[in-house]
């Protein structure tokens, strides 16, 4: 799991860049809308399937690879 | 993902034309919004420095901040975070601060500029884009400023209600302020008119994530064009409004504070750009996410309040006239400074990640 809570824009998407090079499904841990909304687009835009799970007052975000 | 776009080319179009219209109401040319020199108008208000023509608490800031803070909450947005490298924001802040009076201007008024036909912000963006290009090859080796922490509400309401403090100064005793009599200081759109156009873009911003860096980092990092949209669309709005109430003037000579010193133009934005990408957002960003209660972004205000202040009570800030000898040498210190930070970050960084 990747842990990008409490870190500032672009930094959630950076790491969820390289996370994906790496594998095709993995989850991320954000805790904020913008993040939230950044890290679902760069997921569609690359071609994966992506939900959210509120956990607390976080979000679990799983990427997963079509 | 379609209605994002949509939504952003539609703020970048309203920004646009917003700004044009506060210029018709009396802001100075091609100044509907700068943050920088707005910033640095405020710092002059407060007396934090004294250049006579610079003095003024703008509405516009104020209202960007407070739009934000209205819409955050409403929607549920409004966290009070911090703690992510606060010193170093501020001395970025500061920096990008000094670039930007280099350049006379902001990336969002560079962009007005450019929809006015000031042919010396092209060479201001081209600065511009390098310098965030040196900040995505600092991102990709691994530079974070590190993660933030939720603290008490009240911290992070700090500085929006600081905002409301300067307004009713302001509106109730403006003789507690200093105020230009010449100079852009002097020439502003009605308070009620700027409040409001402050509120409406800093709301459109809050829920865009609107962003001058951005708009080119994400195309570039991860091939998203969303906020490049708007970006493109504050230039279109803005060349249409120009033109429409004639104020369109293509070239590089006389136009209206700027000056045509082509290296400091590209120098001044490219510090501007790398310190911006290094601080995740360009100066409006970092206003909006005060809005949003992000005291990270708030010590980052703090910073380019008090660059703008060094500028002007240093000689660091360019006029008409062009770059000043100090206003050069702050430059080149900036550069190197920002990249010292940027190389020790990374190292830190890097040694962290080995030992864990």
């Amino acid at each position: 799991m990747v842990d990008a809570r409490g870190l500032a824009c672009p930094m959630p998407v950076v790491l969820a860049k390289k996370e994906l090079a790496k594998s095709d499904s993995f989850v991320i841990m954000v805790d904020n809308e913008t993040a939230k909304q950044n890290v679902t687009r760069f997921g569609q835009n690359n071609g994966c399937t992506v939900t959210c799970r509120e956990v607390d007052e976080d979000y679990e975000l799983t990427l997963e690879r079509k | 993902m379609k209605n994002q776009k949509v939504l952003t080319g539609i703020t970048g179009l309203v920004i646009g034309a917003i700004a044009v219209l506060l210029v018709v109401l009396g802001n100075p040319a091609n100044m509907g919004f700068c943050i920088a020199c707005f910033i640095r108008d405020t710092a002059g208000a407060l007396k934090l420095h004294t250049a006579g023509v610079v003095q003024y608490v703008r509405p516009e800031v104020i209202g960007l901040v407070l739009g934000s803070t209205i819409l955050a909450v409403a929607k549920k947005e409004f966290q009070a975070k911090a703690g992510s490298n606060p010193l170093l924001r501020f001395v970025l802040g500061f920096f990008v601060m000094v670039g930007a009076l280099m350049f006379l201007g902001c990336p969002l008024r560079m962009m007005l500029r450019i929809g006015g036909g000031d042919l010396n912000a092209i060479v201001g963006l081209v600065g511009f884009v390098a310098g965030i290009g040196l900040g995505i090859v600092c991102l990709n080796k691994g530079f974070s400023l590190g993660r933030a922490y939720k603290v008490q509400p009240l911290e992070g309401a700090a500085f929006p209600v600081i905002q409301v403090v300067l307004l009713v100064l302001l509106v109730a005793v403006p003789s507690l302020l200093a105020f230009s009599a010449e100079g852009p200081g002097s020439m502003k759109a009605p308070i009620a008119a700027a409040l409001c156009a402050g509120l409406v873009v800093g709301a459109l911003c809050q829920r865009t994530r609107f962003c001058t860096v951005a708009g080119i980092r994400d195309t570039v990092m991860f091939k998203d064009t969303t906020l490049l949209i708007g970006f493109v669309a504050v230039i279109v709005a803005c060349v249409v409004g120009n033109l429409i109430v004639g104020k369109f003037n293509l070239g590089f000579e006389g136009q209206p504070v700027a000056h045509n010193d082509a290296v400091w133009n590209f120098l001044g934005m490219v510090l501007v750009g790398l310190g911006s990408a290094l601080l995740g957002g360009c100066p409006l960003r970092q206003l909006i996410l005060t809005g949003e209660g992000n005291v990270d972004s708030a010590v980052t205000v703090l910073g380019l309040t008090v660059g703008a202040a060094f500028c002007h009570n240093f000689g660091l800030a360019s006029s008409a006239k062009g770059a000043t000898a100090n206003g050069k040498i702050a430059v080149i210190v900036g550069l190197v400074v920002v990249a010292v930070i940027a190389v020790c970050n990374i190292c830190y960084n890097k040694k962290k990640a080995e030992a864990k």
